[in-house]
């Protein structure tokens, strides 16, 4: 008499392919997945109890820790929620938006970037991921010279921006754009055409549309499922109603076509960040809102109103009217929501993420059932999740 | 057997365990365990511009082939039991480098569920500060790492079983 | 608008259970018992068009009666509409009935709302633990929770 049982195998929490600290509990039979169960937590940092001792502005460093990926993303959809609360929206100046809209494309190739290295590298091509980490450096550098960190910008401000954009900076950003599209062509080049990725990708990790909006995906992996939402067109912020788009939408619903949706998006983020660099006029940075806004620094050290609401809204921190909101902006990973409930005082009375990754990644169990264990790293690389936003 | 027994300190026994200690520290091989942030900064650092392998570094994802642990991120308590399940799988001799403001120290995350810095369990040789620190300091921790591990006495009488590594701090 | 349109259908299906409309920054939340929710939640989904939970969260508010919110962020793909829907909680009673029915999204974020704040959900097809260790003693986004942990000196800095 002979029976067979499924065998039990742990990936991870350290996995050079798990993409950070997520535990997956595999349940095998041969090689193929009967059931997959995430286990998370592992980087949980009480970053939403931590924002609930501290002033709006101050939480603003630790948004950038959320998906670190794409800092600037986080910065700026916390950045909006704010503003959405205090109600100073449309008081934000011209030039502080098209600055906004440009730094979230530029950020969204960066972000574009570390998927596409990280996918082909758990599939095996490595190549991909130097020169993918190479057209990093090139972003890296505008961070740094905008904002002082390479990663972890901090860069946005409740109200506009912390700095105006350095001299060359323009330059800088034009070279990269002329150059960013030949760049996609190298990784279409290597990637599009090779008939091993194309099995390694082609028909795994299929989600229906339906299935996809039930579960909660959003970003690119909804758009090539069939669904036509982005956040962007649909509920714009900062400015992105005046731009000229296209949201790709693709029909695949596996791999291949969140990998083509991806691609085409990094391209489309190189027109829009054209148009924001035809739109740059010179003008204040920051809405003229004492209260609530820093006030610039020579206006600190030179006017006393300036000194007083500086030295405010640091001790004390502006007090916003009771109420809650809730922003979502489209991050390249998907939307990322803040819920920010207020009660009158200085500093958030609860602050809710709504993390694309954590619910994308409730997706990957009906994704990966069925199929072979090395479509796991292929569906994990393909949802493009970071840890940092999952665990918060 | 004494603590402080060694090989000999005389200019054969010194020379070797120079050479060990050379070919140690020029070939070290640490384990990929990047947690949070400063992981991406690690792999910057051994992409094409900050390039690592030319200090014969080379990433190795089973502790059991590794020399060192870089711990690069946020250490929970949730993710401690593994980290030390993973340090006591290395085989001797082995470092950890502590990189970061959060693996050095809890960093801005004074919360109820981080580790206020990952030297509350394992011993660490080199900690490197920053959030992230740049690529440069993780090359500089590297270098001080190398550095240390030259100082070493006895390494050449350790390997083959007469008295213990001593390390100097 | 389309809100308030959502809203009249609602007061007209369910008028016993919605216990106030508020309406902040363009946004429009509605506070409705909670023993009605899966049927609200149902009819927002088939009947009014909100196929898509963005978000699931509870909050805190000590020292009030009801003492917890569980609020619901729900949006309309096709009319790119949102709502919000709120249940008060008794902190005696912590218990709501699951959506994991109605949006198969529910289901980590409940779990989420379980670990964090311990609002349980009935008929949850796997309610444990998800952010914080299996063994974690207490719900640590809850107010009376340190920011420290219970093991260790409060951080006595600025807002002593």
């Amino acid at each position: 008499m002979s029976f067979t049982e499924t065998m039990t195998v742990n990936m991870g929490p350290q996995h050079p392919s798990t993409h950070g600290v997520l535990q997956l509990v595999l349940e095998l039979d041969g090689e193929t997945v009967t059931k997959a169960t995430p286990h998370i937590g592992f980087l949980h940092r009480g970053t939403e109890k931590l924002s609930e001792n501290r002033t709006y502005h101050q939480i603003i460093p630790l948004t950038d820790r959320l998906d670190y990926l794409a800092p600037m993303h986080n910065n700026l959809g916390y950045v909006l929620a704010v503003e959405k609360l205090f109600g100073i929206t449309d008081k934000i100046p011209e030039r502080a938006k098209v600055v906004r809209v440009m730094m979230a494309e530029i950020t969204r190739i960066k972000s574009h970037l570390v998927w596409i290295a990280c996918h082909a590298l758990d599939i095996g091509a490595m190549t991909v991921f130097i020169y993918a980490f190479r057209e990093r450096e090139h972003i890296m550098n505008m961070y740094e010279k905008l904002s002082g960190a390479r990663m972890t910008s901090n860069y946005f401000r409740v109200g506009g921006l912390s700095a105006d954009l350095p001299d060359g900076f323009e330059k800088d950003v034009r070279d990269f754009i002329d150059a960013m599209p030949g760049h996609i062509d190298t990784y279409e080049g290597l990637l599009t055409g090779n008939k091993i990725w194309q099995k390694r990708v082609m028909g795994v990790g299929e989600i229906s549309g339906e299935a996809a909006i039930d579960i909660g995906l959003t970003g690119p992996a909804l758009r090539s499922s069939g669904v036509d939402w982005d956040l962007r067109r649909d509920n714009p912020y900062s400015g992105y109603e005046d731009y000229n788009f296209k949201v790709h939408v693709d029909d695949g619903c596996d791999t291949w076509a969140r990998y083509k949706v991806r691609l085409l998006e990094m391209r489309e983020a190189c027109k829009i960040i054209r148009q924001c660099l035809d739109k740059l006029k010179p003008g204040p940075i920051l809405a003229d809102c004492p209260k609530i806004c820093l006030p610039p620094k020579k206006n600190v050290v030179n006017t006393i109103e300036g000194l007083i609401h500086h030295f405010k809204i640091i001790t004390e921190g502006p007090k916003p009217e009771v109420g809650e909101i809730y922003q979502g902006v489209e991050n390249p990973k998907g939307e990322v929501g803040f819920y920010l409930v207020s009660d009158g005082s200085p500093r958030p009375y609860r602050m809710k993420i709504r993390p694309a990754s954590f619910v994308n990644l409730q997706a990957l169990p009906q994704m990966v059932e069925g199929r072979l264990i090395a479509d796991v790293v292929a569906v994990i690389g393909t949802l493009d999740i970071v840890l940092g936003e999952i665990d918060r | 057997m004494g603590v402080d027994k060694t090989l000999g300190n005389n200019v054969v026994t010194t020379s070797l365990d120079k050479l060990v200690n050379w070919s140690r520290s020029r070939s070290l091989w640490p384990l990929t365990f990047g947690l949070a942030c400063c992981a991406i900064e690690m792999m910057a650092t051994g992409a094409a511009r900050f390039d690592l392998d030319r200090f014969g570094v080379i990433f190795r994802a089973s502790p059991r082939q590794s020399d060192c642990i870089v711990i690069a991120g946020t250490v929970t308590k949730k993710m401690l039991p593994v980290i030390k399940t993973v340090y006591e799988q290395m085989p001797e001799p082995k470092y950890v480098i502590a990189m970061g403001a959060c693996a050095c120290s809890g960093g801005i995350f004074d919360t109820y569920s981080v580790v206020q810095g990952i030297d509350e369990a394992l011993p660490v040789d080199v900690y490197i500060p920053g959030c992230p620190p740049r690529p440069e300091g993780l090359l500089y921790g590297i270098l001080k790492l190398q550095e240390k591990i030259m100082k070493e006495r006895n390494s050449f009488g350790a390997t083959i079983g007469i008295g213990e590594r001593i390390c100097q701090a | 608008m389309s809100e308030h349109a959502a809203v009249a259908k609602l007061k007209g299906k369910f008028p016993d259970s919605v216990l106030d409309v508020v309406e902040f920054r363009g946004e429009t939340t509605m506070i409705v018992k909670k023993e009605d929710i899966v049927a609200i939640c149902s009819f927002m989904k088939k009947d009014l068009g909100y196929n898509f939970l963005c978000d699931l969260c509870g909050v805190d508010y000590l020292g009030k009666s009801p003492r917890f919110m569980v609020v619901y962020n729900i949006y309309n793909i096709t009319t790119k509409d949102r709502l919000r829907l709120k249940v008060p909680v008794e902190e005696a009673d912590a218990r709501v009935d699951t959506v994991s029915g109605v949006w198969g999204t529910a289901n980590w974020h409940e779990r989420e709302c379980w670990d964090l704040m311990g609002i349980s959900f009935n008929n949850h097809p796997d309610l444990r633990r998800i952010l914080m260790a299996d063994d974690w003693v207490g719900h640590p986004l809850r107010k009376d929770y340190p920011l420290q942990g219970p093991g260790r000196e409060p951080y006595k800095g600025r807002y002593k």
